[in-house]
């Protein structure tokens, strides 16, 4: 089922992004969204892109997902091109919102991409058993959208992105919209997800202690023009619960990240 | 049991009664329905009384209110007819006749209906095609619409008539021309919720299935067709009914043999105002049960949809 990490590891990097960026044509004045991004993610890092809001944090990841089209600059994932990337269905996204069809029940919104990708419907059905049992959701097959709450409809469109076993999981906010206490209980859940699968993660968040707590590299970046000032790398150990957020390591690495995120404002005005 | 328990018992069962009477459904439309009746047997001895109060005086007859009522209840061409002549009337023409007869409302009644039913599914079916193609090719968008829009702007009475003449020089008659009136009437709100429907999916489920790099064919299955489901039967509610509207209004000119809309030409030709609304009656019947029909299908797409409890 699950890639060996092994063969990922062999690849130089998973994402490698050099000298990109982009401009939004508007009708007053052209916005510069990206510039000069250059990054690397390697196989199995968990990267968080964290900023204010207008930094062009989620148009970065949007870019990855060929959801948006870089105006100069190169992009790579596993050595192909960010389109082909997406026409290999390299990743599996999960938005703001959970964005799950409403006519569909829990089951077969997970069945959704697993349909494109044409797998049989035995298939279809080991898997989302196999996923949603994964978010903790089996027994929720046969319920609609409607009848989740907020946390639980985030943890479908979860193992929606991971059903079809992609390399890469794009997030963007994922948690953006969920209150305190589940967007906790997510994060746990999300971490012990990424070590289990392996998977390669870009999060987009402006919560610090979202970032810091969730990251292998926190990538700080700053609004008008969207540009990367820092990236830092933690190590915290894989199996960390959110007591580690008491601890000193925590705040030291919160810390750089918050002057990070305070020198790109003075930057920028 | 006491006087004060028993009045106390009346008071109770009359406060029960009543809001029986006017807390569900049925208490409260069988009152509006009764005032309804009541203000139409007013209304008619109020119109049919000028007529028989001439015919009083020419005739030197003393007359009294409730004569005048009961007169203007039972004239044979009155001016309103009163709801029991129409009640007799629909009696006579769907009970007592053979279906099969030419004064029989049920055969004109299947007559209407078959080429309303015929519109309505070209009417459904031409309304799909057009918003499938307003939505996925950019030029239909700016030039069809329009045009769709000015079609709606002219009087159906004024183009039925051409219609139904210049496809009978073309040798044909019948229940295509009607239909095609039905089915100009009825694409319109069809293309309208369509258009509307298959372009409501928010730009996130748009994105989340490129990131699946599905094939246009894949979005409009998958998303936009769904999607647009709740309107397309918004609009086929307002499309049925504009069925019956569209052959009944094409039977009207050419003289049609059979049809609703045959039945009320005649009944005007002869001052049967009786005939008249008796057909009138059954077009709404038909309309309100077809609508009905199409809600009923609503509800049960809905339901296999998850949309609905």
């Amino acid at each position: 089922m699950a890639k060996s990490s092994s063969s990922k590891i062999s690849e130089s990097s998973t994402i490698d992004i050099n000298d990109l960026f982009l401009t939004f044509e508007t009708q007053s004045e052209p916005v510069h969204a990206l510039s000069d991004i250059n990054l690397k993610v390697d196989a199995g890092d968990f990267v968080s892109l964290i900023g204010p809001s207008g930094c062009g944090k989620t148009t970065l990841l949007r870019v990855i997902a060929d959801l948006e089209k870089p105006t100069s600059g190169s992009i790579t994932i596993e050595g192909k091109s960010a389109h082909q990337a997406r026409l290999d269905k390299l990743y599996g996204y999960v938005f703001q919102t959970p964005a799950l069809l409403p006519w569909r029940n829990i089951e077969s919104n997970i069945h959704l991409p697993l349909e494109m990708s044409g797998y049989s419907k035995s298939e279809q059905k080991k898997l989302s058993q196999e996923y949603l049992s994964l978010v903790s959701l089996s027994g929720f097959e046969k319920k609609y959208p409607w009848q989740l709450s907020g946390g639980m409809q985030q943890r479908v469109s979860i193992a929606r992105a991971l059903s079809f076993n992609p390399d890469m999981l794009l997030m963007d906010e994922p948690f953006g919209a969920l209150d305190e206490i589940t967007r906790d209980r997510l994060n746990e859940e999300l971490l012990r997800l990424w070590e289990k699968t392996q998977k390669t993660v870009v999060f987009v968040t402006h919560s610090i202690p979202e970032a810091v707590f969730l990251s292998t590299k926190i990538v700080v970046m700053s609004a008008r023009p969207g540009k990367i000032i820092d990236v830092i790398e933690t190590n915290f150990p894989k199996d960390r619960n959110l007591d580690i957020r008491e601890s000193k390591e925590f705040l030291k690495v919160s810390q750089l990240v918050r002057e990070g995120l305070k020198e790109g404002h003075s930057d920028g005005s | 049991m006491s006087e004060r328990g028993l009045k106390r018992g009346i008071v109770m069962e009359a406060n029960r009664l009543f809001s029986m009477l006017i807390g569900g459904t049925i208490g409260p439309v069988m009152i509006l329905v009764t005032a309804i009746i009541m203000i139409w047997y007013a209304g008619a001895v109020y119109l049919n009384s000028s007529f028989l109060i001439d015919r009083y005086e020419k005739n030197n007859i003393e007359w009294t209110f409730s004569e005048l009522a009961s007169d203007s209840w039972s004239m044979e061409r009155p001016v309103l007819p009163s709801p029991h002549q129409i009640a007799k009337e629909l009696k006579k023409t769907i009970w007592d006749k053979k279906i099969t007869s030419p004064r029989s409302l049920v055969y004109h009644s299947g007559v209407t209906l078959s080429s309303s039913m015929v519109g309505f599914l070209m009417g459904t079916f031409l309304g799909i095609v057009l918003s499938v193609g307003i939505v996925y090719v950019a030029a239909l968008d700016r030039t069809l619409m329009p045009w769709i829009i000015a079609s709606q702007t002219i009087p159906i009475l004024a183009i039925a008539p051409m219609v139904v003449v210049v496809l009978g020089s073309m040798g044909i008659i019948g229940l295509v021309p009607k239909a095609t009136i039905s089915t100009y009437l009825c694409f319109f709100p069809v293309v309208v919720g369509m258009v509307k429907g298959l372009r409501s999916p928010s730009i996130i489920l748009v994105d989340l299935m490129n990131s699946y790099s599905a094939s246009k064919a894949e979005v409009f299955w998958k998303l936009r067709l769904p999607a647009s489901i709740p309107y397309l039967f918004a609009s086929l509610k307002v499309a049925i009914a504009l069925s019956v509207v569209g052959a009944i209004v094409a039977e009207l000119p050419a003289g049609a043999q059979g049809g609703l809309g045959a039945r009320l030409l005649s009944g005007s030709y002869y001052g049967q105002t009786n005939l008249i609304w008796a057909a009138l009656i059954t077009a709404s019947v038909i309309s309100a049960t077809l609508v009905t029909i199409v809600g009923r299908m609503e509800r049960a797409v809905n339901n296999r949809m998850g949309l609905q409890i």
